[in-house]
């Protein structure tokens, strides 16, 4: 059985539940705010072939996908790809020691560095929580003033996750950013997001269109996504990767993200996404029970 | 807050803050979001059977993709 792992049930979790229902595929959902995790005792969730995380918080996300991970369950995606796919300093990291293309970028870890770090880039700089979604907190820092009050704003008012300061270059991209989706190290589809403002997610407001998807964009994809997933075997994961455009450069790697919201890409692409993200959850609960069935000597 | 079937189709429940019904053109499942037309308040819903729902809680730092 499956465990659909939820909080908020938004559409892209119903569409794989109803995937799930579909394909006969026996699953369950669990809303994360409600278990109760006896890192002890396993045998309640030993039913579970593997667990198909979907929560809207990357904290509780984590957290339930280290317990399910210490019973020896399965989870899509691992805690390690989780951890660093949503930690922006984690995944710059990654992405630098592969020798991924990507905005420069520069960490402080106090206000006065911070200060330093924005005038090294120069103007204009990005200031982006290290933890963060949705477009949620980006700024665009133009001018030395400008700098001075976010830094001094985030240094007063943040909490202490916003003690690192990530400092990028702006990236003098087209109106637009590109979204690849990825399942293992399989590029599936991708999107070119609109938007006149330069945040482009589509909860900003960013209108979708299908992207081609070249050669080109899908081994920067692969790379990325082999990057992203080096701490857990490698092998890629159900992922969707931001690229930006810059003129000189070419393709660079924005981010990626690792709880893939679809809605919005499903037609433009014509691709069944969740279809695709149920088939990668199904074969890792196999390789999973075929491994079990080596080890114990045993059949399910 | 009580839901209630007004035909096989539709079901409805009331909003919680607003009292407004809030009606669902299918079967919802728990942890479904919507918003009241209303008030626009963001409902969460709690239960299915009858309807529930609550307010939904805010997003948070650590929500999104």
């Amino acid at each position: 059985m499956i465990a659909l792992l939820h909080s908020r049930i938004r559409v892209e979790e119903r569409l794989l539940a109803e995937e799930l229902a579909k394909r006969n595929i026996p699953h369950e959902l669990l809303d994360v705010r409600e278990l109760v995790f006896d890192l002890s005792d396993p045998a309640p969730w030993l039913k579970y072939t593997a667990v198909f995380e979907r929560c809207i918080s990357q904290t509780q996300a984590v957290a339930a996908v280290r317990c399910f991970e210490a019973f020896g369950v399965p989870c899509v995606n691992p805690s390690g790809v989780i951890d660093l796919c949503g930690d922006k300093l984690a995944t710059t990291a990654a992405l630098a020691r592969a020798g991924v293309p990507q905005p420069r970028t520069r960490i402080a870890l106090d206000e006065g560095s911070a200060l330093r770090a924005v005038e090294e880039n120069g103007y204009p700089a990005v200031l982006k929580p290290a933890v963060g979604s949705w477009g949620r907190l980006l700024a665009r820092v133009n001018d030395r003033d400008a700098a001075e009050a976010i830094i001094e704003h985030k240094g007063t008012l943040g909490g202490v996750q916003h003690s690192v300061f990530y400092v990028q270059e702006y990236v003098d991209k087209p109106q637009r950013d590109l979204r690849v989706f990825m399942v293992g190290l399989e590029p599936i589809c991708g999107i070119v997001r609109d938007s006149e403002h330069w945040i482009t997610n589509t909860a900003r407001g960013g209108k979708a269109s299908k992207l081609e998807v070249t050669p080109e964009i899908g081994a920067m994809c692969r790379d990325a996504a082999a990057a992203a997933t080096e701490c857990v075997g490698g092998g890629g994961a159900v992922l969707a990767i931001d690229l930006l455009e810059d003129p000189e450069r070419g393709y660079l790697v924005s981010e990626i993200n690792h709880t893939m919201e679809f809605r919005n890409s499903i037609a433009p692409t014509g691709v069944d996404i969740p279809a695709r993200m149920v088939e990668w959850v199904v074969a890792k609960a196999s390789r999973a029970g075929q491994r079990a069935e080596k080890v114990l000597g045993t059949t399910r | 807050m009580n839901g209630s079937m007004t035909n096989s189709a539709v079901q409805t429940c009331e909003c919680t803050e607003c009292a407004a019904a809030v009606s669902f053109a299918r079967e919802p499942l728990r942890g479904e979001v919507v918003r009241c037309g209303e008030c626009g308040a963001e409902l969460e819903v709690t239960d299915t059977g009858p309807i529930t729902v609550a307010l939904a809680p805010e997003v948070q730092e650590d929500w999104g993709e």
